[in-house]
Order: C-alpha cells, then structure tokens, then sequence
C-alpha cells in the first residue's frame, strides 16, 4: 500500500518535473525566436510608414499612418523589374550548370579511383579554404582577358564550380551499390549513359537540395557583381541596393521598401520548399 | 605464352581506359572551371604581387617590394587585426548560440518546435546587404529602435556609428544573427541522427540532462562541430557585403576587414600589384586557420 502511493507520488513528481521543463524550454525557444524575428518585423513594419514619421521619436511598433509611398517610389525610381531578371537568369542558369557538373564530378569521383582523381580531389578540397574572393584582383584580369567583363556570363561562369556541390553527390554516389551500375553494363549500356538515365534520376534528391542551396548562394551574391558588372542596365539585385546605400544621404525611405522588394523571391522560394530546406542535411555534402 | 598472355594485356588496357577516359569524361568541365578560375588567377596573382601592376599597361617587376611596403602599412596591419578581432567574436557565438537553440529545439521539451524553427529561419532569406541594412536601421543613432529603446530604459544614446568598436559589435551581432539558420540546419541534422535509445539508457542510469548533452550530444557533434567552425572562421575572414552595408567599414576606415581593403587597394586605388600581394597573405592565413583546425580536430580525435 504504502509502496504503491510512494510511486504514485514519484512519479506525479516527475511528471510536474517534466510539465516544468516543457514550459522553461518553451517559453525560452519562444523568446528567442521572437527576439530573432523582431529586427526583420521592425524592417518590415518601418517600410509601411510615411516619412516623416519614420524619424519622429517616440517610435511606433505599427505605422500610424500605413503607406505604399516608398515602394511606389522605389519601383519608380530603380528599374527593379530588370534586377531581378537579370538576377534570375544568374541565380537559375548557374543552379542548372552546378547541379549537372557537380553531378557529373561527384560520381567520378564516387566511382573511379586513379592518382589523378585524387589530386584533382585535394584540388576541389583546396577551392573551399581559398576562395576566389581573396584573389579578386587578379581573378578580375581572368575575367577581362576571357571578354566577360560587364556581362552577366562573368558571374555565372566562375561560380559553376562548388566544392559542397561535388561533396554531396560524391557522398551521396558512394552510397549507391555498384551492382545497379554491372547490371546496366552487362545490359549493354555505356558509362554515360548509366550516369544520365540511372544515376543522376536516383539522386534527385540531392539534386534538388544543391538547388535551392545554390539558388540562394547565387540570389545572394554580391562581390562578383559589384566588380564584374558596370553598367547598371546589367546590374543584379544586390550591387543596386547596395547603390542605394552607398549615398551620402540615404533615402531609408526608398531603401527599405526597395530591400523588402528584393526578398519576395527568396520568401517564395522558402514557403514552395521549405520541407525539403528545413530537413535538408548539409552535413553529408561538408563532413568529408 | 604470349598467346595466353595478350588477352590479359589488352584486358587490363581496357580497364586502364576506362578507369582513365571516363572518369576524365566527367570531370573535364570542373577541371576546366577549376583550371580558368582557380588555378590561373591564383598563379597570376602571384605573380602580380611582385609586380607594380596598376590594371593597366605592363608590369614591372620590383620584387618584394610589395610585401616590404604591406608590412610597414599600418592600415593592412589595422585591417588584419579588425579581422582577425571579428572572427574572435563571431565564430563562437556562432557555434553556441545555434548549438544551444539546436538542442533546444530537437529536444523533448520544447513546444511548437516547428513554428519556432521558421521563425530562426527567416534571416536566411535576407542577404547579407540586406541583413547589413536591416541592422543599420536598428541600430541609427538618431533614429534608431535600439537607442531609443536604451533612451527609455534611461541608459541613453550610444554612438554605434561613429564609435569604432560599437561600429564592429554591430557586425558581429549581425553576422550571428544572419548565420544562425545555416548552422541550425548542420546542428538539426546532426542531432536528430543521433539514437534515441543512448538517451535512454543515460536516463536510466540517471544522468541529468546537462550530462546527457556534455557526454552524449557533443561528443557525437564533432564532425558537425569541426565544419561549423571551420566554414565560419573562413566565412568570417572573408566578411564583406555584410560591413558594405551596415557600415562600409566606418567609421572612416577603422573597421576595414581583409577583403575590403583588398578591394579597396585593387580596385578603388588601382594598386593591383599591391593589393595581389595582401591577397596572398589572406590566402595564408586562411591555409593556416584551416591547418590548424584539422590538426586539432585529428588529435581530439586520437585524444
């Protein structure tokens, strides 16, 4: 008797315990996401406002007085529709050639094994130490020797190559029993083909995951565009809100409707994929 | 002999072509890629940065002149020191706070973890010129909501933009700010591979949450660990489009990190030469983060 009510109460005890837990953990994630939230809620709310209440202290969470002006102004005022045509076609037509080529190289590099393969292994290795951001001014003169200057080919062609990109599908690949690739063989079928028609459909998943990483890196990219590209017609998103910026007097009111305008796409991007974003493992293209 | 042999010879040459030819088929664009845009500018840079290059006409040699020059300039040394002082900072808050929120979140405590988790993700849509702008608007000295938050409280105006090192803080909360998501992925996934049954019988032996993590969770996360540190401690020597747009590197020219002095010696002064040769020693100190973490992660892993 007296057992059994002692193990009631422990365990009553431990179910409190673990109630209390349950609402310390919560409430901190909670506050933390909030906290992580607040900047961009503020940006957001802010770009609503007239403004002349945009300085006017004391501040408001809310505009007081909600307005479309900036942005009318901003679309006016900058040719946003081209930024981000162009900054599609970079972010779209780079994502395609990474996947392919990455595809392509994660499976040699997955499936052959001989001394130059494993050089040219250590050589990729190297790319994500060394950057080609730290070696600007010369990868510059690459890019005027080859003709690329002030075109959007020069942003796309230098970063085609990703060393995560040849990780995942190496990882991926090594995965993949070779038994699937003898029985192609022996059905006749040449190395390219096995590759093309069996291998890369079964890594579709990887496929899709290097796809959005890549679009998002490329959407993002600023260094490239801000040195290759000079004629504003041809400028990507980044490099003209950085045009705004970089003035003496910032018209905040332009820039931050201007700066929302140009996350539209990534939020698309973000709600269409965000499964596949939020469960995406990184891990297995990076560990090696 | 020779007749039993000349099979097995041009056996092993069609072994030897496809273990050459194919693999070459497939990795001849990357190599090509890899050829142009990594190899070639690296040893022209080199080269450059023993030349008074200045992006047009031809260059002179003049030896070490450039390195000579870069290692009396106090503006390089104040670049390399801010960098490296960023880094400092930002690396690990960058491991902690995602670690610390990544538990958090996979863990059996927390509600609503889901809603929670977009609600970190939301800074990994925002690119870092506009991450650097949203943090240039919080933080206005005249108009911004920190200081007017602060002003409330009665801790009153602090200068984040004319004072150097608020100026560099502002970066680094930043810099954390927009690279949680990423690493919160790296962790999530991590974490999530561990089994649920180590938990279980560290519970029936009674260790306490704090020890299942210490004993568990990090232990597991090396791998994890080791390339969030390693990738930010890179990312963070290379920091440039977030400063060009919270600060461009002011007040004046104190928060300078690695890359815009390189750009702004390459391609604002036109020293070519010059800035090659302070990418050259960028480039080694990148070599020797990354060296030195691979040995570190290799002896705490024979440790």
């Amino acid at each position: 008797m007296g057992d059994v009510s002692g193990e009631r109460r422990l365990r009553r005890r431990r179910t409190t315990s673990r109630s209390l837990a349950t609402t310390i953990v919560t409430a901190i994630v909670w506050l933390l996401a909030c906290a992580w939230m607040f900047p961009a809620l503020w940006f957001l709310l802010s770009s609503f406002k007239p403004g002349s209440e945009l300085f006017s202290y004391p501040l408001t969470l809310f505009p007081k007085h909600w307005t479309f002006s900036g942005y009318v102004t901003a679309w006016e005022r900058f040719s946003f529709a081209r930024y981000v045509l162009n900054t599609s076609v970079v972010a779209v037509v780079t994502t395609f050639l990474t996947v392919i080529v990455s595809a392509a190289t994660g499976y040699a590099f997955a499936r052959y094994t001989n001394w130059w393969l494993r050089w040219f292994f250590v050589g990729i290795l190297i790319t994500t130490m060394l950057p080609t951001e730290v070696i600007m001014p010369s990868t510059f003169r690459v890019i005027l020797d080859l003709g690329l200057y002030n075109s959007l080919a020069g942003i796309i062609l230098p970063s085609v190559m990703t060393a995560t990109g040849v990780f995942m599908f190496r990882q991926y690949f090594s995965t993949v029993p070779s038994e699937l690739a003898e029985a192609a063989r022996i059905d006749g079928a040449g190395e390219f083909k096995i590759f093309w028609q069996i291998m890369l459909p079964l890594a579709r998943p990887i496929a899709a995951t290097l796809a959005i990483f890549s679009f998002h890196w490329r959407w993002n990219d600023y260094i490239w565009p801000l040195i290759v590209l000079n004629d504003p017609k041809n400028y990507t998103l980044q490099v003209a809100l950085r045009s705004i910026v970089g003035v003496d007097n910032i018209n905040w009111s332009v820039l931050l409707s201007a700066s929302i305008i140009s996350l539209i796409p990534m939020v698309a991007l973000f709600i269409a994929f965000s499964p596949q974003i939020m469960n995406a493992n990184m891990n297995s293209g990076l560990k090696d | 002999m020779t007749a039993v042999q000349a099979p097995v010879r041009r056996i092993s040459w069609q072994t030897r072509a496809r273990n050459n030819l194919v693999p070459f088929g497939f990795t001849v664009v990357t190599m090509v890629l890899f050829a142009v845009f990594f190899v070639w500018p690296a040893v022209l840079g080199l080269y450059y940065s023993f030349t008074n290059y200045r992006g047009y006409g031809t260059a002179k040699l003049v030896g070490f002149a450039n390195y000579v020059e870069l290692f009396s300039d106090s503006d390089f040394y104040q670049a390399v020191l801010r960098t490296l002082t960023y880094a400092v900072l930002v690396v690990p808050l960058g491991f902690v706070v995602p670690l610390f929120i990544s538990v958090l979140l996979v863990g059996p405590f927390c509600r609503w973890s889901r809603a929670a988790q977009i609600l970190f993700f939301v800074p990994w849509l925002i690119s870092p010129i506009v991450a650097g702008v949203i943090w240039r608007w919080m933080f206005g000295e005249s108009f911004g909501v920190v200081n007017f938050v602060l002003s409330k409280v009665g801790i009153g105006q602090i200068s984040w933009q004319t004072d150097s090192n608020l100026s560099l803080a502002t970066v680094v909360i930043a810099a954390v700010w927009g690279g949680l998501a990423f690493n919160l992925l790296l962790f999530m996934a991590a974490l999530r591979n561990i089994p649920r049954s180590y938990y279980e019988a560290a519970q029936i032996d009674g260790a306490s949450s704090w020890r299942q993590f210490w004993s568990i969770s990090l232990p597991l996360l090396r791998p994890t660990s080791f390339m969030v540190i390693l990738l930010s401690s890179i990312g963070a020597m290379k920091e440039f489009a977030l400063v060009q747009a919270l600060n461009g590197g002011g007040p004046g020219n104190t928060n300078y990190l690695m890359v815009q002095y390189i750009y702004h010696t390459g391609f604002e002064l036109n020293k070519v030469g010059y800035a090659s040769a302070a990418s050259f020693v960028l480039m080694v100190m990148l070599l020797v983060i990354a060296l030195i973490q691979v040995r570190i992660d290799r002896r705490t892993e024979l440790g």
